[in-house]
């Protein structure tokens, strides 16, 4: 299923095709590119974009963005997705730029905006904390200013790479008497700062994503404040509605169910009745897929008329994250009695992996996605917000 | 696959939202179920009158070359006021055989009569132990003189009791369930030796079991190609169940909404409480899904598109499922009062039931989704 497309959006659907292939990094495609990549080698792919000015393709011109159309920026958004390239880090491109460019003063923006672009700033997120779960506006860390600083102090947890991070940006609590969400500020703090440990935290599939950050009397210039302070709550929303905008995730799916297919074909016999029962499965998988893909399609061709399409980056966040639980934990049931078997990490060829190749991530995979229905804003909490948005309740 | 509506488009919307809003509303419906007929031949002039009935055909045939984006319109306003008239059968299936399969004497000899609304059909396809698979022929078809004769049985053939013309599936050679051999005819609905036991269906229209003892009929198409003609005639009659459906599902969630803003139970309203939130949004996303896919359906078979039936397949189940979904939610979340056959909420779960054994079930179809792939 395919955009009905303009002459020059097809053509550039051809450019974007045949720069992938030409100049997707060899070495990043690994069993599981999530986990197994070294910080330099995920930063290859970035770098390549960069070069050629596709890195950020939300950016406006100004800020080193490429100019795309809406349309453009689908097409982009499907084929490197399609391709199975590594997503450039989205905290960096996706979330802080756009806070730093829209919200951001002067000097801000000629500081940390080339570095995002360059992929030199490695960004992580602290949003969450111990006990905040969905609840952002719960942020219990603080900061208090002193002279021509902020002292922050407080624990942000579940963050994704901080690990590699040069830098974090908070939510912190600058006013205790105020509302939840009317006391928070938005300010950068350097990973290298003293003060600032970051502790793994490793998750039921073995690996090691996110971490606790601990913040002890971090000493942040004030010059790193986002915007004013205490209106930290407006710039955070902002950038919530990016992080959901293409989380329907199609061609990662497609790519999985297509895969899932050859494992059930190798591993089943057709005249085991399980067989019918995963090609049911499968098929109404696909279905899904195909549903929730005639719906972005749908709105991203609204969207290029000019029609705010309301909500609907929670319906693709539901679904999109459904439909590939969905897939891995039939891709693990497939894999039959090597489902047992999780690969050690970090990764390394020396450790001993059973089973066939195309079974080695479907134990980790399934369980890693345990945690989509969690993230960016739980399933639950994108309920809430169609609820009230599209049915007023 | 972006639907942006040409203006002939969005005037045909609006004049059927208009009619069916002035002359179609529930209690109107309801009045022409229990009438001793079960079809009001008043609503069909007016469908005729708006061009509703020629609205798909090409003009060669003295249609309208709306093509099935107009069926898909039409279809989604029906679904909403639940149209009872025999527009899918008529039109869709009939007529869509006609200007497909048939010779130009029968297309320019049928489809005027068609659009000018002054006569019914229905397709007879089903047989007893044949379920949704439409090799599965023992009704016989012989050759006498120029035409044929026709013996055996179908079953459960909707709207054959309003019809003046039937298109009956027959044997010409092979065995049972044999893919070959299978061809159609045109059979007058009130030829002698030909026996109809009407029925009450559960959406409130009428079917009928058919007995035929060598009774004439004329050749459609091709001579052993009913199945491949059968199923391209499948293909788009999904296409404009899909948007009845659709529309009977917008319907749904709206009723269920509004009941749910103004329902009070222990002291609040049914809407307050988060667990029936979330079910009503998943309705929303269902209606969705359900919506786009119907979309893309439509403008891959107005396109031609390769693929198509296995696409429609697809369709059918993926709405099908999501329909019932929808359909099982609001008679839930309206209680005691879904129950009742006052409200129109039932009578779209209902129809809703009915679309869902049509042409084969959603189980019958994923299945066929799938393996249509496998042989691919």
């Amino acid at each position: 299923m395919e955009l009905a497309l303009s002459p020059e959006d097809a053509a550039f659907r051809v450019d974007v095709r045949a720069f992938i292939k030409k100049n997707y990094p060899a070495e990043m495609r690994v069993p599981n590119p999530e986990t197994d990549l070294s910080k330099k080698q995920m930063l290859l792919w970035h770098r390549i974009l960069h070069e050629k000015g596709w890195i950020a393709p939300l950016w406006p011109k100004q800020y080193g963005g490429p100019g795309w159309s809406i349309t453009q920026r689908f097409i982009f958004e499907q084929e490197t997705t399609r391709a199975g390239t590594l997503p450039p880090l989205a905290f960096s491109v996706t979330m802080v730029g756009p806070v730093i460019y829209t919200f951001g003063d002067e000097a801000q923006k000629k500081r940390f905006l080339p570095r995002i672009l360059s992929g030199d700033d490695w960004w992580c997120q602290g949003y969450s904390e111990p006990g905040s779960g969905s609840d952002l506006a719960s942020v219990r860390t603080k900061a208090v200013r002193d002279g021509d600083h902020y002292i922050v102090d407080g624990h942000k947890t579940w963050t994704t790479l901080a690990q590699h991070a040069d830098w974090i940006f908070c939510l912190v609590r600058t006013n205790q008497s105020a509302k939840p969400q009317s006391g928070i500020s938005f300010l950068l703090i350097d990973m290298k700062s003293p003060g600032v440990t970051v502790r793994p935290i490793i998750t039921i599939d073995g690996s090691h994503e996110v971490n606790d950050v601990f913040l002890e009397n971090v000493r942040v210039p004030v010059e790193n404040l986002i915007g004013e302070e205490n209106k930290g709550w407006t710039y955070a929303k902002f950038l919530l509605g990016n992080e959901r905008t293409s989380m329907a995730g199609i061609g990662r799916s497609m790519r999985y169910i297509e895969r899932l297919k050859k494992i059930v074909k190798a591993e089943i016999p057709e005249d085991d009745p399980a067989h019918l029962e995963f090609i049911r499965d499968i098929a109404r998988v696909e279905l899904d897929v195909l549903a929730l893909e005639a719906t972005e399609l749908r709105v991203v061709a609204q969207m290029a008329r000019g029609v705010d399409p309301g909500p609907a980056a929670s319906l693709f966040k539901i679904r999109g994250t459904e439909i590939f639980q969905s897939i891995t934990e039939l891709t693990h049931r497939a894999i039959g009695n090597y489902g047992l078997a999780i690969r050690e990490h970090p990764v390394s060829a020396n450790r001993f992996m059973p089973g066939p190749d195309y079974g080695h991530t479907a134990s980790e995979k399934y369980l890693n996605s345990r945690k989509l229905s969690i993230y960016g804003g739980s399933n639950e909490i994108q309920r809430n917000i169609i609820a009230k948005a599209v049915l007023g309740l | 696959m972006d639907i942006q509506f040409t203006e002939e488009q969005e005037m045909l919307r609006s004049s059927v939202q208009r009619l069916l809003h002035d002359g179609y509303d529930f209690g109107a419906r309801r009045k022409i179920v229990a009438s001793e007929e079960g079809w009001s031949r008043k609503q069909w002039a007016a469908f005729a009158e708006l061009g509703l009935l020629a609205a798909p055909f090409s003009e060669a045939v003295s249609g309208l070359a709306g093509g099935p984006l107009s069926t898909m319109i039409i279809m989604h306003e029906f679904g909403r006021h639940l149209v009872v008239e025999p527009f899918v059968e008529t039109i869709v299936l009939a007529g869509g055989l006609i200007e497909h399969v048939g010779s130009e004497a029968q297309k320019h000899g049928f489809i005027p009569e068609i659009a000018a609304g002054t006569k019914l059909w229905a397709l007879a396809w089903t047989e007893k132990g044949s379920r949704f698979d439409l090799a599965d022929v023992t009704t016989t078809a012989r050759r006498r003189g120029e035409d044929y004769v026709l013996s055996g049985e179908k079953a459960a053939v909707i709207a054959a009791p309003w019809a003046d013309y039937l298109i009956v599936s027959a044997r010409t050679s092979g065995d049972r369930r044999d893919r070959g051999g299978v061809s159609l005819f045109v059979v007058d609905r009130r030829a002698a030796n030909l026996h109809l036991q009407s029925f009450k269906t559960i959406d409130g229209r009428r079917g009928a079991e058919i007995s035929l003892l060598d009774v004439r009929g004329q050749l459609l198409g091709r001579e052993g190609e009913g199945v491949t003609e059968l199923e391209a005639c499948r293909d788009r009659a999904i296409a404009a169940l899909s948007a009845e459906t659709v529309g009977a599902i917008g319907e749904l969630n709206s009723a269920t909404l509004e009941y749910c803003k103004t329902r009070k139970q222990f002291g609040v309203t049914l809407g307050a409480f988060q667990v029936l939130q979330h079910r009503m949004v998943d309705m929303f996303i269902a209606h969705q899904e359900a919506l786009s896919l119907m979309q893309h359906l439509n403008l891959s078979l107005a396109a031609g598109e390769a693929g198509l039936s296995r696409l429609a397949s697809g369709a059918k189940a993926k709405i099908g499922y999501a329909s019932k979904f929808v359909a099982d939610q609001a008679v839930q979340l309206h209680g005691g009062m879904g129950m009742s056959d006052e409200l129109d909420v039932g009578h779209y779960f209902k129809r809703i039931s009915s679309i869902n054994i049509q042409f084969g079930d959603p189980a019958y179809h994923v299945l066929r989704y799938a393996q249509a792939e496998a042989a691919a």
